[in-house]
């Protein structure tokens, strides 16, 4: 949806020189996916995104954005069918949120009813009540929902691609965080191709499908984010990628990635025996005990237990914590460290007992791209 | 109408209001401490005053309507990106008009055209044209680059960008520029009479010369008057016609 092949840019600069901005970039967004352009400043990033809808002329190199080569399309009408968001916002203080929105639109000739009618649906989206924020102006709405506003105004006119300057930087972290959530979610109907600039790793690894990496006008490295978290191709992208990236990848990966089967279980009314059994067999220290329906109520430890008689209702103790099915590792982690425990069973949104996991299962699914890469060296 | 100013708490509006406010009072005040007084100048002077008064209105409305007609082109072709390397070159020409005392202009402009009413109103074009180039150069220098970087990317063209964005950004300093040119006309029209262009400067000058106290406050009075109505006006343009999102008058 997005290609760029060998594209460079030269600056000038005022004494006579010159500056390589981007050196001969080629990567390609599929469509429907977000691809992070990721560096520290001066990196050619931004410089990479500008040329995509001309803002920034290209020296050398070919651009496609949706199968069209960029050369042959009048930069007006191009930017017209790509949607533009800029860190500052950009918001016109001089017009109301529903002119705003509907800024493409008008250019692009759409009946005004129609226009307005998109304006509406729009802000519902977002979560912004149209009845009280299309007639409101820029300076009456928080940053938080100015960078909404700033985001579905880009996709006014439904563009296909979407290219993004660093478009939640500077939202305060913790309504930062609630918009890339919902822009997210909105993506996941959308479906939009987009080209992302960043320098926050963090956001890339939450954001992105593909990240590509920028180093002096270079492309470093251009991969998915689990890919770029466990096999960085360079030291500095090693050392940008921080010396805790393993545990970056934690949020890439979620609970029932690494989750063991919850066949092994007991309910109330079975006897102490049965479990002591069946944890001998499976090899377990622990086993879960589950109500009449499947939801999880406890559990015993083998060595509370190994001279009890009785039913299991009688001896269990209460789970310490659960952990939902769909949670990050990230999180699955905090809590474990949080209640000191090496295991957690897991559940559905029901609270139905769906398996458990266990720290050395986490660690060996973080460590299995390491044995990978080295059973591939000694190969 | 004077509500809305009152509304707004910006005091520059405040400003005007209370000095509109004052000189009424001011006046009245006058009217009734010396009645007889006041009441003589009127009663020998008002057919002057009616007609000279007139013909002071249309010397700052010609000459100021001129400056507006030139000095707002002219600003926006300086504001220009491919002008920018000359700009501050340029608005030192229109610099001059200010720096020349505008006696001195009046005085060269009787060589270009003459005496009467064209060297009048061209001596005051000049003197009123520099705050407005200067304010309308700044105003639409001022406008946030991010703002003609997002009306550029999302595919505006050069003129609608113009158009749309910055001349609307622009407009609060803009204004600014202009009410600051009407006061400095207006209170520069008198001089007009000098070189024969007419206007209430007859009454001053003339009372000057004869120490004629009574023509003096005839020609006077009127033009205090005159400035006030002016700035009031304008203030009154600027707090109705900038969009409420770029007003800073306006809540």
């Amino acid at each position: 949806m997005i290609k760029l092949e060998k594209l460079s840019k030269i600056f000038e600069t005022p004494n006579g020189g010159t500056v390589m901005a981007a050196d001969k970039v080629s990567l390609e967004v599929p469509e429907g996916e977000i691809c992070v352009l990721l560096g520290p400043s001066g990196c050619g990033k931004t410089t990479t995104l500008k040329m995509i809808n001309g803002l920034i002329p290209k020296t050398s190199g070919k651009i496609h954005v949706a199968g069209r080569d960029t050369d042959t399309i009048d930069p007006v009408e191009l930017r017209r069918s790509i949607g533009y968001v800029i860190q500052q916002i950009g918001l016109f203080p001089n017009m109301t949120i529903e002119d705003n929105i509907c800024i493409v639109p008008d250019l692009l000739g759409w009946e005004r009813s129609k226009a307005r009618k998109r304006a509406a649906e729009l802000l519902d989206l977002v979560n912004l009540d149209p009845s009280i924020f299309l007639k409101r102006f820029p300076k009456e709405l928080s940053g938080g929902q100015q960078q909404r506003v700033g985001v579905i105004r880009a996709l006014a006119a439904d563009p296909p691609v979407l290219l993004m300057d660093e478009p939640f930087g500077a939202i305060d972290p913790i309504n930062r965080a609630v918009i890339q959530d919902e822009f997210l979610k909105m993506q996941k109907e959308l479906r939009k191709t987009i080209a992302f600039v960043s320098h926050d790793i963090d956001e890339a690894i939450k954001m992105a499908d593909k990240i590509a990496i920028f180093k002096d006008g270079k492309l470093e490295q251009f991969s998915s984010p689990d890919d770029l978290l466990a096999r960085p191709a360079s030291d500095f992208i090693a050392s940008f990628l921080g010396s805790d990236r393993t545990l970056k990848r934690l949020s890439l990966l979620k609970v029932s990635d690494v989750m063991l089967s919850g066949r092994v279980r007991v309910s109330a009314e079975e006897d102490v025996g049965k479990a002591r059994d069946m944890m001998k067999e499976a090899g377990h220290k622990n086993i879960v005990m589950v109500g009449p329906r499947g939801r999880a109520r406890g559990y015993l430890h083998l060595n509370d237990v190994v001279e009890a008689t009785g039913t299991v209702e009688e001896h269990y103790q209460a789970l310490p914590t659960t952990v939902n099915v769909d949670a990050d590792l990230r999180t699955a982690v905090s809590q474990m460290f949080r209640h000191d425990t090496t295991w957690m069973a897991c559940v559905d949104d029901d609270g139905f007992f769906k398996g458990f996991i266990t720290q050395r299962a986490i660690s060996h699914q973080l460590g299995a791209t390491y044995r990978d890469t080295l059973a591939e060296d000694l190969t | 109408m004077s509500r809305g100013i009152l509304g707004a708490d910006a005091s520059d509006s405040m400003k005007t209001r209370a000095v509109f406010v004052i000189g009424i009072a001011l006046g009245a005040a006058l009217t009734v401490a010396t009645q007889g007084y006041l009441g003589d100048i009127w009663r020998i002077y008002s057919e002057d005053i009616i007609y000279l008064t007139k013909q002071h209105i249309v010397l700052v409305l010609v000459s100021s309507g001129l400056a507006i007609l030139v000095g707002l082109p002219a600003g926006i072709l300086l504001s220009r990106d491919f002008m920018r390397r000359y700009s501050e070159t340029l608005l030192q020409v229109f610099n001059i008009g200010t720096t020349i005392p505008t006696l001195a202009i009046l005085a060269l402009s009787i060589t270009l055209l003459g005496i009467g009413f064209k060297p009048a109103i061209f001596g005051l074009w000049v003197a009123t044209l520099l705050p407005i180039v200067r304010n309308v150069f700044q105003g639409l220098r001022e406008v946030p680059a991010h703002l003609k970087e997002a009306a550029q990317g999302m595919g505006m063209t050069p003129l609608h960008i113009l158009r749309s964005v910055e001349l609307p950004n622009a407009l609060y300093v803009m204004f600014a520029g202009i009410r600051t040119a009407v006061a400095v006309n207006v209170g520069t029209a008198p001089l007009a009479f000098l070189i024969g262009g007419g206007g209430l400067g007859e009454l001053i000058f003339t009372g000057i010369d004869l120490n004629d106290m009574q023509m003096l406050l005839a020609g006077v009075i009127p033009v205090g008057l005159l400035s006030m109505l002016a700035d009031y006006t304008l203030a009154k343009g600027q707090f109705w016609l900038i969009p409420r999102g770029v007003n800073p008058l306006r809540p």
